[in-house]
């Protein structure tokens, strides 16, 4: 009871910048598009996921699109951890977490409706988001221990701490069970060598979930890794550059390093050497997740697009009423709610505890290579305009691509799905 | 300590191009994006923050109109508010609706649930009529402090700033009373997750006008409703002589 309270006294005394509005209409000009609006009733949402999305849509509208297209240009949000104390009060960060620790008890379905909406305003810091509160806030709900939830959770579901998981290597990346950084056991603790990289969050992070080769000499490769709770000041754990990224700017991407870095064994996450069921159960949500990621781009791009070719007028109509064109917006459109639809079935599925890998996989197969088409349709229904950066179509597209690689490239998914399919039939 | 009952309205939400019926006798509603008031939200805000300096025992939102109203509602409890009350009105009702029927609803809610206060926001944004206020502070025969940018308690007393157009006017009144919020009365809060799976708990009490006494009778009728005209160009003038005698044949000086 008391912590609800706390949570909306914050809220209050929180310095929400919102733009007034002048007399009793609004005047502002936002961005370039109206919106384009969703229809919760084809995607099966109730009332409480409604009134959810419209309560997270006016934040992220309010508070992060407007500063979404300075922040792309610079690689740089100054306000973050200011934003990310205000995603904490709203109860966003920990939204599958116990609310014993912090989190809101929520489901994934509620989580990938924030991600939408919040890669909908900016797709950069939306990954940012998804990184913290599911690659690593999730999996330590999911796997730590009792003390270890208690240790970590509530400062990363306030928005005290960020959070960050690394797997990735430079030399391993689909391939991630070829991981190099070592994990080697010296009585109560680990002392880690090696580097990771890639690592979103991870020049700001203060807990990270590390995955680490505690034997490298295992009958199999992957009954060797460990997950590890790896904290910033740790002795020997630094961070490098952050990564100058093509798109998802202003979430930042950098390379970890670990030179004798220890970490106390009571920081293993899950069990030794039992660190891969941990990585991998954990993907297959993390899928789901971040799939959410691209339909809010797709949806971006619908508001931009569909905004414009209604007011852009050529031959003396607008140039949403040519059939070329309309062809276009539907394709737009259909590929929107497919993607959507998708989402939100397996997202149910796996809230009801039933965890299929082939369609978290799929799901984000889908949904990441039809947002870079759709983001590409975008900026061709802009024409000019949309090759120019004022308009955000190319962020959109720049955005939109990172989904087809991250959290698995479309070439590793399309495995990882078939051979789902074969195990079918032997 | 006083309880409390705010006044939230439905509207089209405000970032919305508004688009008139082809028949003129309104605006398109139908797939439009709705929300509270803004200026409720403002009400709403300042009567849960009475609640929590203690100001205020309980807070009751009401909402007339249709069955979507009850989701202006739920964002009402999901911003702190404890109970709803949601007075049904539909269909050909629903058109002839005005302040007044509103005011007399309000009236008579105030006097069922013992309120100590009501607050509301100072106007609608799709109507901008700015009775509502006023009219039931006149039919309860209650002081009224509108277009507030300020309210402080007493002892029985509320002082109330108000934005009016030559300044700042600071009035006092007793309590029971009617107040309006103005826009910089306070920032509204974005509800919590947590308040909002909470709010799903707090009770939504069902009624009609009929129900509270009030028959949604006509006093007025819409005769057509229409964009307002394109700006026509204006044209330069050489110099200020000019000006002044364009002014004077135009009828403005």
């Amino acid at each position: 009871m008391s912590s609800i309270r706390l949570l909306s006294q914050r809220c209050s005394k929180s310095l929400f910048n919102r733009k007034s509005f002048s007399g009793l209409r609004v005047l502002q000009a936002r961005q370039s598009s109206q919106y384009f609006p969703i229809d919760d009733n084809v995607f099966g949402l109730n009332e409480d996921q409604q009134q959810l999305r419209q309560t997270v849509f006016n934040f992220f509208q309010k508070e992060l699109a407007p500063k979404a297209a300075e922040i792309d240009k610079t690689n740089n949000f100054p306000e973050l951890r200011e934003f990310w104390k205000k995603l904490g009060s709203l109860g966003t960060l920990g939204i599958t977490a116990s609310s014993k620790y912090g989190g809101s008890d929520g489901s994934y379905l509620d989580h990938c409706i924030i991600m939408e909406e919040m890669s909908r305003a900016a797709g950069g810091i939306a990954l940012s988001y998804g990184a913290h509160s599911n690659l690593c806030v999730n999996q330590i709900n999911r796997n730590g221990t009792e003390e270890q939830k208690e240790k970590y959770l509530p400062k990363l579901c306030s928005g005290e701490h960020m959070g960050a998981l690394a797997m990735s290597e430079p030399g391993a990346g689909s391939d991630v069970v070829s991981m190099k950084l070592r994990a080697d056991k010296k009585g109560d603790y680990y002392t880690l060598n090696g580097n990771k990289f890639w690592i979103t969050n991870g020049p700001d992070a203060e807990t990270l979930v590390v995955y680490a080769k505690t034997n490298p000499n295992a009958a199999k490769p992957q009954h060797g890794v460990t997950a590890f709770i790896v904290e910033k000041g740790m002795e020997g754990f630094s961070t490098a550059q952050k990564l100058d990224k093509l798109g998802i700017r202003g979430s930042n991407t950098g390379e970890l390093i670990f030179e004798n870095c220890k970490v106390p064994a009571k920081n293993i996450l899950g069990q030794e050497n039992k660190g891969i069921y941990v990585l991998f159960s954990g993907l297959d949500l993390e899928r789901l997740v971040l799939a959410a990621g691209p339909v809010g781009l797709m949806q971006a791009s619908c508001d931009t697009a569909f905004e414009y070719v209604h007011q852009r007028k050529q031959f003396g109509q607008p140039i949403g009423e040519f059939q070329l064109v309309q062809a276009k917006i539907a394709d737009m459109f259909t590929s929107l709610s497919v993607s959507r639809s998708y989402l939100y079935s397996v997202a149910r599925a796996c809230d009801n505890g039933k965890v299929s890998r082939r369609d978290c996989a799929s799901v984000i197969l889908f949904c990441a290579e039809q947002a870079t088409k759709v983001a590409l349709d975008a900026i061709q229904c802009l024409g000019g305009n949309g090759y120019i950066n004022d308009y955000p179509t190319g962020r959109y597209l720049r955005d939109a691509k990172l989904y087809e690689i991250g959290a698995g490239t479309s070439e590793v998914r399309r495995l990882v799905i078939g051979r789902s399919l074969n195990e079918l039939y032997k | 300590m006083a309880r409390v009952l705010v006044g939230v309205k439905r509207v089209i939400d405000y970032a919305v191009k508004i688009r008139v019926k082809p028949d003129k006798s309104g605006v398109v509603t139908e797939g439009v994006k709705h929300s509270m008031n803004p200026f409720d939200e403002i009400a709403v805000e300042e009567a849960v923050r009475m609640k929590e300096k203690k100001l205020a025992t309980e807070v009751i939102a009401v909402s007339c109109g249709p069955t979507q109203a009850q989701e202006t509602l739920r964002t009402a409890l999901a911003m702190g508010v404890d109970k709803a009350i949601h007075v049904e009105v539909t269909g050909k009702d629903l058109d002839t609706l005005q302040p007044i029927h509103v005011s007399k609803i309000l009236a008579k809610l105030a006097q069922d649930e013992k309120a100590d206060l009501v607050i509301v926001g100072k106007q609608a944004i799709d109507d901008d009529c700015n009775q509502t206020a006023q009219m039931t502070a006149a039919l309860l025969d209650w002081p009224q402090g509108t277009f507030a940018s300020k309210i402080e308690k007493g002892d029985g007393i509320l002082t109330i700033v108000r934005e009016i157009d030559g300044g700042l006017e600071t009035v006092k009144v007793k309590t029971p009373a009617v107040l309006s919020a103005d826009l910089r009365l306070n920032e509204p809060r974005y509800a919590t997750l947590p308040n909002i799976m909470k709010a799903k708990k707090k009770p939504l009490k069902k009624l009609t006008p009929k129900d509270l006494g009030v028959e949604i009778k006509a006093h007025q009728e819409v005769v057509s409703v229409e964009d307002p005209p394109v700006r026509q160009a204006g044209s330069i003038v050489p110099d200020v002589d000019t000006l002044a005698a364009k002014l004077k044949e135009g009828g403005f000086a």
